[in-house]
């Protein structure tokens, strides 16, 4: 009486998910539950193929670089706990979380975690900078065909003119973070 | 003025990871999750092991279904033939029907249409108590309709819609369907499409006859001094037939199964048809007729008379000595 046994969840492991990534034992073990039904080769690993099955996900403008976002450098698969710590930057923050421990280290959803998923979807050369022509990439993936290249371009120069302090007509980390800020401010102001 | 932000891969991303978790789409591909478990593990994804009573109930349900109800299913077709003769034998109790069945090495098999003549709505029972038979006929409304529909469901019968009654090749593209499958009972036919006293036996339609089928002929005699059978529908209804039959003395029956009949070469239906009808006649020991069963009815067809007068004229007319002949023979006979 049991699944998949090779497959099957230890108490252990949902311990150390727990730690890791913040979310509870019921919320591990449905996400696990929905590994494996993503996991058609039943091998307890998800490869690109598994993630673009899911018809929504494959229509997202961006859904290749999130997908590949799952997979660690180089590799073709993705374990369950790849799989958790990656959803873990996008687990909604509890209220009890907000007044934690100080010394305790930066749980994954925290903002800067965050902003650091949303750089490395540019980043894709991992040189920890945006240059102008990965920042048109994912323009473009996100547009379309709908804005032509002159405009992209004028938009691309104008957000890299905006960002950009050491005038290196690239984009750092803390470039990135510093322009997340000003840009939370305006969404707030209108 | 909306512009682009850094940050709005955010978005995506979001919308992305909710997706990843749940999807509209890929679960309805895979058996649906259920709120309480139903005890059957091809239902159950992850399955493991909650409690000794669960376990215990688990495997009682499994016993009763594999089984039971699965052998249940498995023997319904041949447990549905059983309840049939069963329910025919209190009909025929009910009537006080006395049947002695002769020669019932010729049983009607699988494989072909039974035909008999037809004295009574109760032929059907009486042959139906000794072994099933798909029937055939138009599809009723109101109450008879529901029975018809209900008999369907446990055995084929061959029901006809009002409308498909009149297309000739449908009723017999299905009769030849049902005939083929040798699962299914043989079909039973009245040919003289009426009932008639059960001194004679009428005109055979033709149309059984054309399929090509084996034909297993059956005579039915009622012994009229026990209860008259004979079903006078333009004198009464069927419920008065019903008082009539179950308040005489007893309904008193022999049925001769005959041996099965194929058409010969060079046979047509009509030819055919009258030689089952004469072996049927020969073997109750009845008046066998040409004259249509229909005629109860309706009015004789004015081809008969216009035949007469063609041989007559023949005569006036004066030809060879052997139409004379044929020509006074024919007028004797009617």
């Amino acid at each position: 009486m049991g699944s998949r046994a090779s497959t099957l969840l230890r108490e252990e492991e949902i311990e150390e998910i727990k730690k890791e990534t913040g979310f509870s034992h019921s919320q591990i073990t449905r996400l696990y539950s929905r590994f494996t039904s993503l996991d058609k080769g039943e091998n307890g690993t998800l490869s690109r193929e598994d993630f673009q099955r899911i018809p929504e996900l494959a229509i997202n403008p961006l859904g290749d670089r999130i997908i590949n976002a799952f997979f660690p450098e180089g590799e073709d698969q993705v374990n369950f706990r790849g799989f958790m710590r990656t959803l873990a930057h996008f687990r909604p923050i509890e209220d009890n979380e907000k007044n934690k421990n100080p010394t305790a280290s930066e749980p994954l959803n925290s903002r800067s975690n965050k902003l650091l998923f949303a750089f490395r979807l540019y980043d894709l050369d991992r040189d920890d900078k945006i240059s102008r022509d990965e920042l048109l990439q994912v323009l473009r993936m996100m547009v379309g065909v709908n804005i032509s290249d002159e405009q992209l371009g004028s938009i691309a120069d104008r957000t890299i003119q905006e960002a950009d302090t050491n005038g290196d007509s690239c984009i750092s980390f803390q470039e990135f973070i510093k322009a997340s800020l000003v840009e939370k401010l305006c969404e707030t102001c209108f | 003025t909306s512009e682009f932000n850094l940050t709005d891969v955010l978005f995506f991303c979001r919308k992305a990871m909710e997706n990843v978790v749940d999807d509209d789409v890929t679960k309805r591909f895979s058996p649906q999750k259920l709120d309480s478990w139903n005890l059957l593990t091809r239902n159950n994804h992850n399955f493991c092991h909650i409690s000794l009573r669960l376990k215990v109930v688990w495997v009682l349900g499994l016993l009763l279904r594999y089984g039971v109800l699965l052998p249940l299913r498995w023997l319904r077709s041949c447990l549905s033939d059983k309840v049939h003769l069963m329910g025919c034998h209190i009909c025929v109790r009910s009537l006080s029907a006395i049947i002695t069945y002769h020669n019932r090495q010729n049983k009607p098999q699988n494989d072909g249409i039974c035909v008999a003549n037809h004295t009574t709505p109760i032929d059907g029972i009486i042959l139906a108590n000794d072994r099933c038979y798909s029937l055939v006929g138009q599809l009723h409304g109101g109450l008879l309709g529901m029975i018809q529909r209900a008999m369907v469901t446990s055995s084929p019968h061959i029901w006809f819609e009002r409308a498909e009654v009149k297309d000739r090749h449908l009723v017999a593209k299905r009769l030849i369907d049902h005939v083929a499958d040798k699962t299914k009972h043989p079909v039973l036919i009245f040919p003289e499409g009426t009932c008639i006293n059960n001194t004679s036996v009428m005109m055979f339609r033709k149309s059984s006859f054309e399929l090509g089928c084996t034909i297993y002929p059956v005579a039915i005699k009622y012994d009229p001094r026990f209860g008259d059978a004979f079903w006078n529908s333009s004198k009464f209804g069927l419920v008065r037939y019903l008082l009539r039959t179950m308040s005489s003395w007893a309904i008193v029956c022999s049925v001769w199964y005959l041996p099965p009949m194929n058409r010969k070469e060079g046979e047509d239906a009509v030819q055919f048809a009258n030689r089952v009808k004469s072996v049927i006649a020969a073997k109750g020991g009845f008046v066998d007729l040409k004259w249509d069963g229909g005629l109860k009815r309706a009015r004789v067809k004015e081809a008969f008379k216009e035949e007469q007068q063609e041989l007559y004229s023949r005569l006036v007319v004066g030809v060879s000595q052997g139409a004379d002949n044929a020509a006074s023979d024919s007028a004797k006979e009617s």
